[in-house]
């Protein structure tokens, strides 16, 4: 199963999760783990998420998530996990 | 599982920092279109390439749009020239006609740069190597995306001075050619000492005869990435210094490792090699000459430069050769002056000099890159900048390089603009005094005695 990351950056406001939840959802990915921060203000979240079973490939998924994030404001990038796995673990 | 401040760490390094693969150079064989015919020979080559190629640029932004990493290039490299048209080339003329090849070829499939318009003449030309020698001028004169290539030198072979004093001319011949834009055509033409066969870097990079049928390499950069490390633990001792390079340098190399990997696999293509050079772009941020001030110097060139830049090279090479299964091109830090801001910044300030360079040079890859000098610069000295610069290569057992720029109607301290990733710099002092004399006694420089060493 390759894994994708989601990640949230932006200023923090009211709905951004519900937002983003609905949105994978509406498109049949499964979140396996979120997890959130919030420094000086800022949002940071990061989603890894299951997008075997999504009813739309990569490339639109990943253009739409940006276009809901320009919308409410904040950054949304959609990733394979393997760049972090790689960076990060031997 | 990944956890949220590595994911953070990453994208900071992306978006901050500069971080990206700065190419994937797709090398071809050419070997299969030999003919005598030139025509027949054109358009082999012609198809060999779009046919190879035809997926490189797709697959590359698949790739950068999947991992949310830039590509900043996809290029080509193919088989030196000179060899592919010597059964067909009867003139530099005739050797044109395959340089304006490469570049339909390449503005076909969309690539920004093709390099391999080389040849390989260490220890003897060819009349066929002596004709696209004589064609560089004109090839890169009437083409946008052609990079060309001489090596001239080896440990092995020692220094052919003929081809030396040649290229001196050429080098002139190439930026009179180009003038009214600022020589350009210059920056597209590298002379070598042990010139590698599998670099993915322009514009020396050529997909040498040891090679397969096509081959995947990969060039990674983050100059960015590692100045930022090393701010974190300024006042530190040379122990942290060298593990905080270390680390970096494994990091950044294993993303362009899985870049390469992919890469391969979406095109079904061999993949080759990782170079390790740490590149810098004139963008701020990306810049090698700040790695060395962040190291302890107030302007890359002050004493003290050629050892931070040692270490520096070092520790990227042993941090990256970990991060990839296979190592290889040129490997190590580039200090082109045009294409680093820092660098761009030192020498305006007075800090940094051609002869500074050259000593750098002696430690780090590849060499005099990117350097405007005066237009007025005669040709047997620019020979014997490149003469001292194979010289270093040769002993050294190093690639060597240079690529250097006199620019027409300019003078000392003026500013060139070049654009683009090419960047711009001031035009640098040369040193006045000629050795003409010495670039005219025309042979060979035998190969260096290869014990005794000191």
């Amino acid at each position: 199963m390759k894994k994708t990351v989601i990640t949230v950056v932006g200023k923090d406001t009211v709905g951004i999760i519900a937002k983003v939840c609905t949105y994978l959802a509406n498109n049949k990915i499964n979140i396996l783990d979120i997890s959130q921060t919030i420094v000086q203000e800022y949002f940071n979240m990061m989603m890894i998420v299951d997008m075997n079973g999504s009813i739309k490939p990569f490339a639109q998924i990943s253009s739409e998530l940006g276009q809901i994030g320009e919308e409410i404001g904040v950054k949304i990038l959609c990733q394979h996990e393997d760049i972090f796995d790689r960076m990060h673990r031997l | 599982m990944i956890n949220i401040f590595e994911v953070s760490e990453t994208n900071k390094m992306i978006q901050q920092e500069n971080l990206d693969v700065r190419t994937i150079t797709l090398g071809i064989s050419l070997l299969d279109c030999c003919d005598a015919d030139l025509k027949a020979c054109n358009e082999k080559i012609y198809r060999k390439i779009t046919e190879t190629a035809k997926d490189l640029v797709k697959v590359g932004k698949e790739i950068e749009m999947e991992y949310g990493i830039p590509i900043v290039n996809k290029r080509i490299s193919v088989t030196p020239i000179s060899l592919i048209g010597s059964a067909a080339c009867k003139s530099p003329e005739d050797y044109v006609t395959i340089a304006r090849t490469l570049d339909e070829a390449a503005r076909a499939v969309g690539v920004n740069f093709i390099g391999g318009y080389s040849a390989l003449v260490s220890k003897g030309m060819t009349k066929q190597d002596e004709y696209l020698i004589r064609s560089i001028p004109e090839a890169l004169a009437g083409t946008e995306y052609v990079c060309s290539s001489v090596n001239v030198g080896s440990t092995k072979c020692g220094i052919n001075m003929d081809a030396v004093k040649l290229l001196g001319e050429i080098v002139k011949e190439t930026a009179e050619r180009t003038k009214e834009r600022d020589s350009l055509g210059c920056a597209k033409l590298v002379v070598f000492c042990n010139a590698p066969d599998d670099n993915p870097f322009m514009a020396g990079a050529f997909h040498g005869v040891t090679e397969a049928d096509a081959v995947i390499n990969v060039g990674v950069s983050g100059p960015g990435v590692v100045k930022e490390a090393l701010s974190h633990i300024r006042g530190e001792n040379f122990e942290v210094l060298c593990e905080t390079v270390k680390k970096t340098a494994f990091q950044i190399t294993r993303v362009g490792q899985l870049v390469a990997r992919e890469a391969s696999r979406r095109l079904n293509i061999p993949f080759g090699i990782i170079d390790l050079s740490l590149a810098p772009t004139p963008a701020v941020g990306d810049s090698v000459a700040d790695i060395l001030t962040e190291i302890g110097l107030e302007y890359a060139g002050a004493p003290g430069t050629t050892a931070a830049l040692a270490l520096l090279n070092d520790q990227v090479k042993k941090g990256g050769v970990m991060a990839s299964s296979y190592v290889g091109g040129l490997s190590g830090a580039f200090i082109p002056v045009s294409e680093d801001q820092g660098m761009i910044d030192a020498v305006t300030a007075g800090a940094l000099t051609l002869e500074k360079l050259e000593a750098m040079t002696c430690v780090c890859s590849v060499g005099l890159d990117m350097i405007a000098i005066p237009g007025s610069t005669a040709a047997s000295t620019i020979s014997g900048i490149i003469a001292d610069e194979m010289a270093i290569g040769m002993v050294n057992q190093k690639t060597t390089a240079v690529r250097i720029i006199p620019v027409m109607g300019k003078e000392v301290g003026e500013m060139v603009e070049f654009g683009g990733l090419l960047g711009h710099a001031p035009v640098m002092a040369v040193n006045p005094f000629s050795c003409q004399a010495f670039i005219d006694r025309g042979g060979r420089i035998p190969a260096p005695i290869h014990s005794f060493k000191n």
